[in-house]
């Protein structure tokens, strides 16, 4: 699933624009597993599943395997439909350096939302 | 030579004294009757009431009208704006414009209808003003909201001001349309600096009035309140507990509509409002 996305973000022309100065590693958190995602210039370099010893990274986006799940799913219910639904609701926790998440908000949505299953 | 295709809907802008101060307000309107005041969202302006304003259903019936708060869409910052350190709206500063918005134009028993901090600050004004108001109606109406997220983020130098229409994009549900979810969004995006923060300081701050709501008397002052499913800012729980408070106040929540349905979602939006609408003229006549 999350293997998927540096095939999923890098064809998407547009989203890749709007991440260009992104320059940056961040994590994702899925229940007990976790994923580090390499970014440059708006593509994704390279995904690495956990576990790790001692990772780098600059923000970490966790939630539960359910949760994610749903997320992602082709029409998610109210509460689940964006991160920061997820936020509000207690189901996601962003930890670490917010900055590079909160400037490009909209980038790390396409690019979180890109693992979302066709309706 | 085809003939030009105007809307119905008229822009002007009004000179009015505001907080002590003279403003250069942006109002539109469009309609003739019953006078409808319409109060957009934080951080945008009176383009999110653009399908209101070219129903002709209501316009036969109402006289729309929709003002930009200062700072917002058209109407600039009162003079000095730029000697003071933060923007912040408070209940007291916003009933106040709303209320010499009212008197300025001389309106009779208007109708207000707001959504967000709109339908936030409609509460207060039936709560503190009811025999001013012939009704209100609140759009993602609630008695309060908990932060939930660090506002900081909306207003510093190293974050581009896009960040405001980023973080409210989840806010709009799935019935939206491509174009009517990006209109809504290019409001966002065209706010000023530091207005959607300072807009905050009234809805998660200052604008508590969950403790008040059981005050409000809806025999003075009608309470109507309409909720979009999506909407996880003021979420239907919120406008239900709101309604729960209020003796009188009924709450609709919209299927598939989040926080912005005039906005996101105009013909859904318009589906639940016209019943409102109805109703609203009925009990006037009476």
């Amino acid at each position: 699933m999350i293997e998927r996305l540096a095939e999923r973000v890098n064809g998407d022309e547009r989203l890749v624009y709007r991440g260009r100065f992104v320059d940056t590693t961040f994590l994702i958190g899925v229940g007990d597993e976790s994923w580090l995602v390499r970014i440059r210039d708006g593509r994704i370099d390279e995904v690495r599943k956990g576990p790790f010893v001692m990772p780098r990274w600059t923000f970490a986006l966790r939630a539960s395997a359910d949760s994610w799940r749903t997320f992602w799913s082709p029409t998610p219910p109210p509460g689940f439909h964006d991160l920061f639904a997820m936020i509000r609701f207690g189901r996601l926790a962003v930890e670490g350096d917010m900055h590079p998440f909160m400037a490009n908000l909209f980038y790390f949505k396409g690019v979180l939302g890109a693992l979302r299953s066709p309706a | 030579m085809s003939a030009p295709v105007f809307e119905p809907v008229v822009g002007r802008y009004l000179r009015v004294d505001l907080l002590g101060k003279p403003h250069r307000l942006y109002v539109e309107e469009a309609g003739e009757g019953v006078p409808l005041l319409c109060l957009h969202t934080a951080g945008s302006d009176s383009r999110q009431w653009r399908a209101v304003m070219n129903d002709p259903g209501i316009l036969s019936r109402f006289r729309v009208i929709a003002f930009d708060l200062p700072r917002h869409g058209k109407s600039s910052p009162p003079a000095g704006w730029h000697q003071e350190l933060e923007y912040r709206l408070t209940s007291r500063d916003y009933a106040d414009i709303i209320l010499g918005v009212a008197d300025a134009l001389g309106l009779d028993q208007p109708v207000v209808m707001g959504c967000s901090i709109g339908g936030r600050i409609v509460l207060h004004l039936a709560l503190d003003h009811p025999d001013r108001f012939g009704a209100v109606i609140g759009l993602q109406s609630g008695g309060h909201v908990a932060p939930y997220y660090d506002t900081q983020w909306l207003y510093r130098p190293d974050v581009h001001g896009e960040v405001s229409a980023a973080v409210v994009s989840g806010l709009i549900g799935p019935a939206a349309t491509d174009e009517n979810r990006w209109e809504t969004l290019w409001h966002y995006m065209q706010g000023g600096p530091g207005i959607f923060k300072g807009d905050l300081y009234f809805y998660k701050v200052d604008g508590d009035i969950r403790g008040r709501l059981s005050e409000i008397d809806t025999a003075r002052c009608p309470v109507h309140l309409l909720t979009g499913e999506y909407d996880y800012s003021c979420t239907p729980d919120d406008t239900r507990a709101a309604a729960a408070s209020i003796r009188g106040a009924e709450a609709v929540i919209m299927p598939g509509i989040g926080h912005f349905p005039m906005s996101e979602d105009p013909e859904g939006f318009l589906a639940h409002l016209r019943p409102v609408l109805d109703r609203i003229l009925t009990e006037r006549r009476s």
